[in-house]
């Protein structure tokens, strides 16, 4: 019998379940690699050779090099383990969450100032909130 | 015979440990935000507890996917503050009650919640914070955190997450441990994470705060509701890290009340939106 997953329909989300993680696991393990200061320093001298280390898919490889975090999610990445790559280019949790939306730094912290993303039309697939497909990307740093 | 007193909420967003440590706390976008805590670091030296039972969750930092504890007590001596990716936070180690923490698990366990003991253990911004905001800056090294504590981890990074009824019940457990301990001590529970926010995909920054006041309102008022809230409804409502709620909970059940002594009483309650991607929201509440 199938698992119940009642999530599936939250626009815009990735819930990080059992099926999520075993298909990230390594990915996941990677980023956890990256909490070792001389980890973060062979990383960031070739990051080529330092994914090669891991048994990743290539797209996952591609999906770090690209620093696209919805593809890494999409893989199989937890975003508190992604922050482990955010973490080593020097980036805030604010920067790397505002990179999944397309918009720029800027218009993602003026959102957040301004309260927020909004409820309203993003709680079920099919609405018309912000965070729904026919919406994406948000800003003008969109290019996915 | 040892006492639970009091119960504290807060976030533990890290932005605010990074605001703290890199001295911006009076920077107009974060003052407000400390502003809403000087009354409980005020109240913590009032009322200054003997040991600090700290509910939070680990943010893949001593829990990798090599093992996921849905519930993990810490009964080591001391901890160190992690190296999450930006280095170790400049705040002095924790010192832990090894000997309440060690008589809780036993009797935590013995009230059927299967507990994953843990004596090795780096804490990351997910107990530091609530430490810096409720106690203040404290010097790493010549500085100390004004009493023991002990870390309880709780797995809500990967889902399913135990349900809201299943951490009161647990509070409710933690409780009964507590008073079965000899030793005449005044213990403070702490529940810690939130409020809404989610820190993934194009959702990224939802906030609600009539979601987030009402659960205030139903966590001092009416706990057994707050109790039935589902996961899909935290989803939904407060964002998929806003799930993180889940664990006040746990210290929520801990209070008189839940076993059915005297209601609380809420002697502060804030609410500020935003800290980085997250609602902070920060409730104390005594014992009467």
């Amino acid at each position: 019998m199938a698992l119940d997953k009642p999530y599936l329909d939250v626009p815009g989300t990735t819930i990080f379940d059992a099926e999520q993680s075993r298909k990230g696991y390594w990915l996941n393990q990677f980023c956890m690699s990256l909490m070792k200061a001389e980890n973060r320093e062979r990383f960031k001298k070739d990051e080529r050779a330092y994914l090669d280390e891991w048994a990743m898919t290539e797209e996952q490889k591609q999906a770090v090099l690209a620093r696209d975090l919805n593809w890494c999610i999409r893989l199989g990445g937890n975003i508190y383990f992604l922050a482990k790559i955010g973490a080593t280019d020097g980036k805030s949790f604010q920067q790397m969450a505002g990179s999944m939306t397309g918009m720029t730094e800027e218009e993602y912290r003026n959102m957040m100032v301004a309260g927020g993303r909004s409820v309203d039309g993003n709680r079920v697939v099919g609405e018309d909130g912000t965070a729904q497909a026919h919406r994406q990307p948000q800003g003008s740093q969109g290019k996915h | 015979m040892a006492r639970i007193t009091a119960s504290v909420y807060t976030s533990h967003v890290p932005a605010i440990g990074a605001a703290l440590d890199l001295g911006k706390t009076q920077e107009p976008y974060w003052q407000p935000v400390f502003q809403g805590y000087e009354f409980g670091k005020q109240w913590m030296k009032d009322n200054k507890p003997d040991v600090i039972f700290l509910v939070f969750n680990d943010h893949a930092t001593a829990f990798s996917l090599d093992m996921i504890p849905t519930f993990a007590i810490g009964t080591a001596a001391e901890y160190q503050p992690a190296d999450e990716g930006w280095g170790p936070r400049p705040v002095p180690k924790v010192m832990g009650h090894p000997d309440l923490a060690s008589h809780i698990a036993q009797s935590v366990i013995q009230q059927d919640f299967d507990l994953t003991i843990v004596n090795k253990m780096d804490v990351d911004h997910g107990l530091t914070v609530p430490l810096s905001l409720m106690c203040g800056q404290q010097d790493p090294v010549k500085g100390a955190w004004p009493c023991p504590v002990i870390p309880f981890a709780v797995n809500v990074v990967q889902y399913p997450v135990p349900s809201g009824r299943r951490c009161y019940n647990l509070g409710k457990a933690i409780a009964k441990a507590v008073a079965s301990y000899d030793e005449d001590i005044n213990v403070h529970i702490w529940g810690t994470g939130g409020m809404s926010h989610q820190l993934q995909g194009p959702r990224a920054g939802l906030i609600n705060k009539d979601f987030d006041n009402a659960f205030l309102d139903k966590l001092i008022n009416d706990p057994e509701a707050a109790a039935d809230i589902s996961h899909i409804d935290y989803v939904r409502e407060a964002g998929s890290e806003g799930i993180e709620l889940v664990m006040w909970l746990i210290a929520r059940g801990a209070m008189a009340d839940a076993a059915g002594g005297p209601r609380p009483k809420a002697v502060q309650r804030f609410y500020h939106v935003p800290a980085s991607n997250t609602a902070v929201g920060h409730l104390i509440l005594e014992n009467t």
